[in-house]
């Protein structure tokens, strides 16, 4: 039998950066050709590809070098559980989800509440690239190439008032093509408190390899946040909302002593089910240990200095 | 083929014949692994296969008895052992799986997994109740034991598949349907067994004293309440 060490991951398996590098550098060129509205690159470059393609990119700061989960991988297994709970469902189902027309409302404690199309708010601020590290409580782990910005800067755009402590996620939710059994609470909602939305590593996300977002990954736009358990990022985002008070999240209320507000990754909090010790990384064979807050520590343990964090989970 | 009483040739050839429907699983599993067709985690595809199919062979065993008593085969009786053992090979598989590629014999998680976690904590009970099963299934230690003690031991079997389902029940995150349906077969099975167990009980009631001499060797006794 073929045991593969961690190190020999199939050639197949990983994106070489050349052709990697090569590609971003034809999408932005895609991306500035189709900004010129050059009639001549409409016929030259597959349909398909030039539509997808999210362009120019900024290098985002707190990017990690660590070898990039494969393309394939990251848009074939994903939990968005309202499109099926096995891994390839979301792949399958979530093609299935208009993604146009798509306005998003930025609502509750702010002073400029609005409604954005997703075209206008994709222009909102510059497009970074960010490769961020992504633990699923699951204990496995990807390392994603996001494309996005802060979602501080959408924030502030609204204005929050002094009043408005937290901020909560609506993703959409759609009973005509998504599971109607009541495996969560749909519509799925997710929150984070003020100043953890406002950090500079929350993304509000548009895309991801250089392209939007596929279906299955929260299309048109979803909320990254690398420090928390996968789940906390929520998908297909409908809503923002500012509040004075904790929102409910669809995981905590479906089990509270399983899935807490904070979901910070944190290997010394023990789980019924999955040991958060260590994880497998996509790809690998063995498993690594996991790091606190992700291998973000530096940049998020003050936001929870003098909290006991096995208590809030 | 007579398929009430068919030939000692023709059993052997059924017996054959279920043993290579019994293998197929395990060469897809193993055609997706070498073949890379599992998925983006084949480690937690594999876990997951060899799992599915350990429960999958624990209720095709357990649905031996119903439906050789709704059909009328008994020779189906002959093919019990074979998928009983179907059964153990799976669950080792499963436990091989877990214990190999996912914790690569890293005995304190394993430790940790076993004390702490409570489906593991069944599933892994569930294992440990099948090993005497797997180790007295052949004519010997039916002879050694006697016929009643080795029914009484191996009678077990339903609290290794209750086991099993609960193994799963408490695995999935949020969606109970695939453990349910594993749930409902298994308590059809089972239920029929107590409703035939009931029946036969009446009987006994009706006909006399179940200790009365007219019972002698023919019958299991079944105890009043």
């Amino acid at each position: 039998m073929l045991i593969r060490r961690p190190t020999d991951i199939l050639p197949s398996e990983i994106t070489p950066r050349e052709f990697f590098d090569s590609r971003r550098d034809f999408i932005r060129r895609a991306g500035l050709g189709l900004a010129a509205g050059a009639a001549l690159w409409h016929g030259l470059l597959p349909e398909a590809r030039a539509a997808s393609a999210l362009g120019p990119l900024l290098a985002g700061p707190y990017g990690t070098d660590e070898e990039r989960t494969p393309y394939d991988a990251v848009t074939s297994y994903n939990n968005f559980y309202e499109f099926g709970t096995d891994k390839e469902d979301p792949a399958k189902n979530a093609s299935r989800m208009a993604l146009e027309p798509w306005t998003v409302r930025v609502e509750g404690l702010v002073n400029k509440p609005r409604t954005f199309e997703i075209d206008t708010l994709r222009k909102l601020a510059p497009l970074e690239e960010r490769i961020y590290r992504l633990r699923c409580v699951e204990a496995w782990s990807m390392v994603v190439p996001w494309v996005g910005y802060p979602l501080a800067a959408l924030l502030r755009a609204v204005e929050p008032q002094g009043s408005a402590k937290y901020v909560e996620f609506v993703t959409h939710y759609d009973p005509q093509i998504m599971l109607r059994r009541p495996v969560l609470d749909w519509p799925y909602t997710e929150g984070l408190r003020l100043d953890e939305a406002l950090h500079p590593l929350t993304l509000l996300t548009f895309g991801l390899y250089g392209e939007v977002l596929p279906a299955q990954n929260g299309a048109p736009l979803r909320v990254v946040v690398p420090w928390k358990y996968g789940f906390k990022s929520a998908k297909s985002l409908v809503a923002i909302r500012l509040t004075d008070k904790q929102p409910a999240t669809a995981w905590n209320k479906a089990a509270p002593h399983e899935y807490g507000f904070y979901s910070n990754v944190n290997p010394e909090v023990r789980h019924p089910r999955w040991s958060q010790a260590t994880e497998r990384r996509i790809g690998e064979l063995r498993r690594r240990r996991t790091l606190m807050f992700n291998g973000y520590a530096e940049q998020v343990a003050q936001l929870y200095q003098g909290m006991d964090l096995k208590k809030n989970f | 083929m007579n398929l009430r009483t068919p030939s000692a040739r023709q059993i052997a050839a059924t017996k054959a014949f279920v043993f290579l429907l019994c293998l197929l699983p395990a060469v897809l599993l193993a055609a997706g692994w070498f073949g890379d067709t599992l998925g983006a985690n084949p480690i937690e595809a594999l876990q997951r296969g060899t799992g599915e199919w350990t429960l999958r062979m624990l209720l095709i065993t357990l649905a031996v008895t119903p439906l050789r008593r709704l059909t009328g085969l008994h020779w189906l009786l002959r093919l019990r052992r074979m998928l009983g053992l179907f059964a153990f090979a799976w669950a080792c598989a499963h436990l091989a799986n877990w214990l190999w590629l996912d914790l690569w014999f890293d005995w304190t998680p394993i430790a940790e997994d076993i004390l702490e976690r409570p489906y593991v904590t069944v599933g892994f009970a569930a294992f440990v109740l099948m090993v005497p099963l797997a180790a007295t299934s052949n004519a010997f230690a039916i002879r050694r034991l006697g016929g009643r003690r080795w029914q009484a031991l191996h009678r077990s079997v339903y609290a290794i598949a209750v086991l099993g389902v609960v193994h799963f029940w408490w695995l999935v995150k949020a969606d109970v349907l695939e453990p349910l349906l594993y749930a409902l077969v298994l308590a059809a099975l089972l239920g029929m067994r107590g409703w035939w167990r009931e029946l036969e009980r009446r009987r006994q009631l009706a006909a006399g004293t179940p200790g009365s001499p007219q019972f002698k060797g023919k019958v299991i006794r079944i105890v009043p309440r």
